[in-house]
């Protein structure tokens, strides 16, 4: 039976994280130089272009047909079969449509994270192609185990709430690989880049916010008492992290930065993410106020440490965030708020803690293995890194013709 | 019956359709040149107010009340008798006022898309006079013959499911009355390039947004129709701006940010008229032809019949919303929506012909009647402002203002 | 005294800074402009409008120097800043009349460094 409120609820929802897409493009692109921000801009919206078209010819069946292969069955190609009836086992009170359209969302997103990982010095043409096939075989197949009917991390009980580790530690491991494997930027170690245009990231960071709304409650997939749970614990953490990311900064350097701010309450939206329809507000907080501590580590010390140049921090933020957030799933998941999930550790079920940890490490293998193989085939035919010249010049002159800002009229 | 969860899906629809218009101020106002940003959000914003006020006045009832086959008339004036209960012939599941306020919202966009032929050159006086009769005389009577009960199109069986003819359509023609009789800017043996594109993207990003409450809302409730118009818009925006990418890549060498979103604008106007009565796979169909004729239209005929429609309001519009209304024609089927109509390829070739018909009067009517504006509004007020108030930019002369600051 | 203008490649920026704190020049100035030299503008497009020969986006450096560190100083930016592609830039060199330190109106050589 289709439910007009669980429909208004869950189209709703989608329009806001289709939303966050270009929110991301703009929380990058502020961050980048200006010589390269439409680089940046244009990378995401591409994405919602092409992950559009792929997610209703082939994405959606590959993800959620009933299967229990390494994908999901073929017989929702081309959206065959995938009518305005509900289809029960995924959402029984809205058009199976709108379930495959809030997935597209996602779909979109989640490569579009990777982009901060290696912005600035990729070609467009490799870009389009390695976003295409690791789409279509690290982000599909992982879906699927997590999500899809048959999925093998569903059946043994996994806990991923609105994307832990299907986006935010999956995109957050590519863009560590691809950060590590495509090197650094040119002349990093004379200047570290300042953010072009911190307005712009600011208002990407609000409309991120905005948009998770429909992220964690649309996950919810209908407008009740669980939709109203994640939409709550997903503005605490947020607030809490951003926060705590201030005092850090305040504490260590002296003075809170905006771009600290901004920084952890998108960290704390990714660590809720896994648990958001699992936990009750205190242990948001909790969950909130510690992933800033985390994701600042590895941004300020394990990253200079290492030298990869993770430039807009893909990995530091939304792969540790999204790793302390699906543990911290198996530590405060409480059947009290949501009884067709499972109880975490501290509140009596050890088991649910290792099968979280499973997942994280299933997901972290595959994807740096896949994502590693998919990176040098498209290096081998096409070419990752653009020329010196052009990186000095800039990828909006050099990949697009255009540039983004006039100085005089 | 008034149904809690279509009242929350229109009302929350409205708020993305209002988004629309300062989306469009921001697509339309990084296109300009820096001295005329603000003249560019000045005239949405106020388009927005003015329209707002119109349409509570009498715009609605003009455009909805159940009058003669021309018009509403007055009965609805001052939304007397306009209340919350449902009024069954446009919406039987929420409050009246929830349907007329969805509405004024396409009221507001549509005189706004205008704006795209005639920036960085026209009289603010002049403008609010023109919005306002334009909006009277030829945005209310087509609403009407499309949308209001008893329209004589809406008896002939049009179809026009969230605004190819009465928004882009009617838009995209005055557009092109508008640039052409206002002439071109001076000094445009350059093309000015767009002084922010990064606002550009952002404008597209709430327009393609807002526009999921246009289409989706246009169902008027929270069913399948609406799922199935959320996703068929989605498509066509998709595949409009992959292909807009595409062609400028073979033609010029490369892609470009301003390309891909300009096709998805083109494929989200053109998906409009159709998206409640055709499948998904004919919305990629739709998008990919969008950017295909818009494309056409902007980098080849434009500069080939050298009219200065500024920002494109006619190519993307107007192309979009025709060619969008007579596709409608070919793809509709009654299997995505029953109260639809089958379209020429499902074996109704009488739909096309209705299609083509509607537009034909629409761009007929609109053209005659904007020019009578036009010639009226610039009589009284001039609608062009002086040589030497374009060159400082409308910003200073027109709103003592100036968008950014050079030092602090 | 002379008072050194160059023009030079946006991106060449960090690298002729550098060469020119290691000659111990470390007093610059640095703008932004537009500019036309012998090598023609980039392509660019908008909408399908291509557009040639655009003024080109250019660092201007004003610095000014004591005239033992002129070739110093010359030397410099051209190490950083060259490329040997259309399009480097140019260095101009001019008379320098007089230079005051505000803060303590010193006047001539001893306010430059």
């Amino acid at each position: 039976m289709v439910n007009a409120g669980d429909t208004a609820w869950v189209l709703m929802s989608s329009a806001l994280v289709l939303l966050m897409t270009p929110a991301l493009a703009f929380f990058y692109g502020g961050m980048v130089r200006r010589k390269n921000v439409l680089s940046v801009l244009m990378q995401c919206f591409i994405i919602v272009c092409v992950l559009s078209i792929q997610w209703v010819v082939i994405g959606y069946s590959l993800s959620f047909a009933p299967s229990k292969g390494f994908w999901g069955g073929l017989q929702w190609l081309g959206l065959n079969g995938v009518g305005l009836e509900p289809y029960a086992d995924y959402a029984g009170t809205i058009p199976h449509q709108a379930f495959m359209v809030f997935q597209m969302m996602f779909a979109i997103i989640t490569p579009a994270l990777i982009i901060g990982a290696f912005a600035e010095r990729m070609k467009f043409s490799a870009f389009l192609v390695f976003t295409l096939l690791w789409a279509t075989f690290v982000y599909d197949p992982l879906c699927h185990w997590v999500w899809g009917m048959g999925g093998w991390l569903r059946n043994i009980g996994a806990l991923d709430f609105a994307g832990g580790t299907v986006v935010h530690i999956n995109a957050g491991i590519a863009a560590l690989v691809t950060a590590i494997v495509l090197g650094k930027r040119s002349n990093l170690d004379k200047n570290v880049p300042t953010p072009h245009n911190m307005p712009f990231v600011v208002l990407g960071t609000a409309l991120l916010w905005f948009g998770w709304f429909g992220f964690n409650a649309g996950s919810a997939l209908a407008a009740n008492g669980l939709a109203v749970n994640a939409f709550v614990v997903t503005n605490t953490a947020a607030a809490a992290a951003g926060l705590s990311w201030a005092l850090i900064e305040w504490l260590r350097n002296g003075k809170p930065t905006i771009f600290g701010v901004c920084s952890g309450a998108v960290a704390g939206l990714v660590a809720i993410t896994p648990a958001a329809g699992f936990v009750s507000v205190i242990p948001a907080i909790i969950i909130g106020m510690l992933v800033s501590v985390f994701c600042f580590i590895a941004v300020t010390v394990i990253k200079p440490l290492f030298g990869y140049d993770d430039s807009l921090d893909a990995f530091g933020v939304h792969c540790v965030g999204g790793i302390w957030g699906a543990l911290a799933t198996g530590l405060f998941a409480s059947r009290l708020v949501n009884s067709a999930g499972a109880d975490g550790l501290f509140f009596g079920n050890p088991k649910q803690f290792l099968v979280q940890l499973a997942a994280v490490g299933v997901t972290i293998v595959y994807t740096s293995v896949v994502t590693l193989i998919i990176y040098k085939l498209v290096d081998l035919f096409i070419g990752v890194r653009v020329d010196e010249k052009s990186e000095a010049m800039g990828l909006d002159l050099t990949q697009h013709h255009e540039r983004a800002y006039t100085v005089l009229e | 019956m008034i149904n809690g969860a279509d009242t929350v899906f229109i009302l929350f629809s409205t708020s993305l359709v209002m988004l629309m218009t300062p989306g469009l101020a921001f697509f339309y106002g990084g296109m300009v040149r820096r001295k005329n940003i603000l003249s560019v959000l000045m005239q949405c914003f106020i388009a927005l107010c003015l329209l707002s006020l119109h349409w509570m006045f009498f715009g609605y009832s003009l455009s909805f009340a159940p009058g003669n086959v021309f018009w509403g008339g007055f009965k609805w004036a001052g939304l007397s008798g306009v209340g919350l209960e449902p009024y069954a012939a446009y919406s039987a599941t929420i409050p009246h006022q929830a349907f007329m306020i969805f509405q004024m919202m396409f009221a507001v966009i549509t005189p706004a898309l205008i704006i795209g032929a005639f920036a960085e050159r026209m009289r603010f006086s002049a403008f609010l006079a023109f919005i306002l009769l334009w909006a009277t005389f030829v945005y209310d009577p087509i609403c009407h013959w499309v949308w209001g009960e008893g329209g004589w199109l809406k008896s002939l069986g049009v179809l026009d499911f969230a605004g190819g003819i009465v928004v882009h359509t009617s838009a995209g023609i005055a557009a092109l009355v508008t640039t052409i009789f206002m002439g071109k800017r001076k000094n445009l043996e350059h093309t000015p390039s767009p002084h922010n594109l990064p606002f550009v993207v952002l404008g597209t990003a709430l327009l393609w947004f807002g526009w999921f409450g246009f289409n989706a809302g246009s169902a008027l409730a929270a069913n399948g129709l609406a799922v199935n118009a959320f996703v068929a818009t989605n498509a066509a925006a998709a595949a409009a701006g992959l292909s807009w990418a595409l062609l400028e890549w073979i033609r010029n060498g490369k892609p470009t940010v301003f390309g891909m979103v300009t096709g998805s604008i083109a494929g989200l106007a053109t998906v409009t008229p159709a998206s409640g009565f055709v499948s998904v796979m004919s919305a990629i169909i739709i998008g990919v032809s969008a950017s295909v004729l818009c494309f056409i239209a902007v980098s080849i005929t434009k500069p080939k019949f050298k009219y200065d429609d500024s920002l494109d309001a006619f190519g993307v519009h107007g192309v979009g919303g025709i060619l969008g209304t007579l596709l409608t024609g070919l793809f509709a089927s009654k299997a995505i929506n029953s109260a639809g109509a089958n379209g020429l390829f499902y074996g109704n070739y009488k739909q096309f012909f209705i299609q083509l018909f509607a537009v034909i009067v629409v761009v007929i009517y609109t053209f005659v009647v904007t020019f009578i504006i036009y010639k009226l509004v610039d009589v009284f007020f001039r609608m062009r402002v002086s040589e030497k108030d374009e060159s400082m930019g409308l910003d200073l002369t027109q709103h003592h203002e100036r968008a950014y600051t050079v030092l602090e | 005294m002379k008072l050194v203008i160059a023009i030079i490649q946006p991106y060449k920026l960090e690298e002729v800074k550098e060469e020119l704190y290691k000659s111990e020049i470390n007093l610059i100035t640095v703008s932004e402009v537009l500019g036309h030299g012998r090598q023609m503008g980039v392509t660019e497009v908008y909408r399908g409008a291509k557009e040639t020969g655009n003024l080109l986006r250019k660092m201007r450096l004003e610095i000014a120097v004591n005239d033992n560190y002129l070739e110093p100083a010359i030397k410099a930016i051209v190490k950083g800043a060259k490329t040997g592609e259309t399009g480097d830039g140019k260095i101009f060199v001019l008379e320098l009349k007089e230079c005051v330190r505000i803060r303590t109106e010193e006047r001539g050589p001893v306010a430059i460094g």
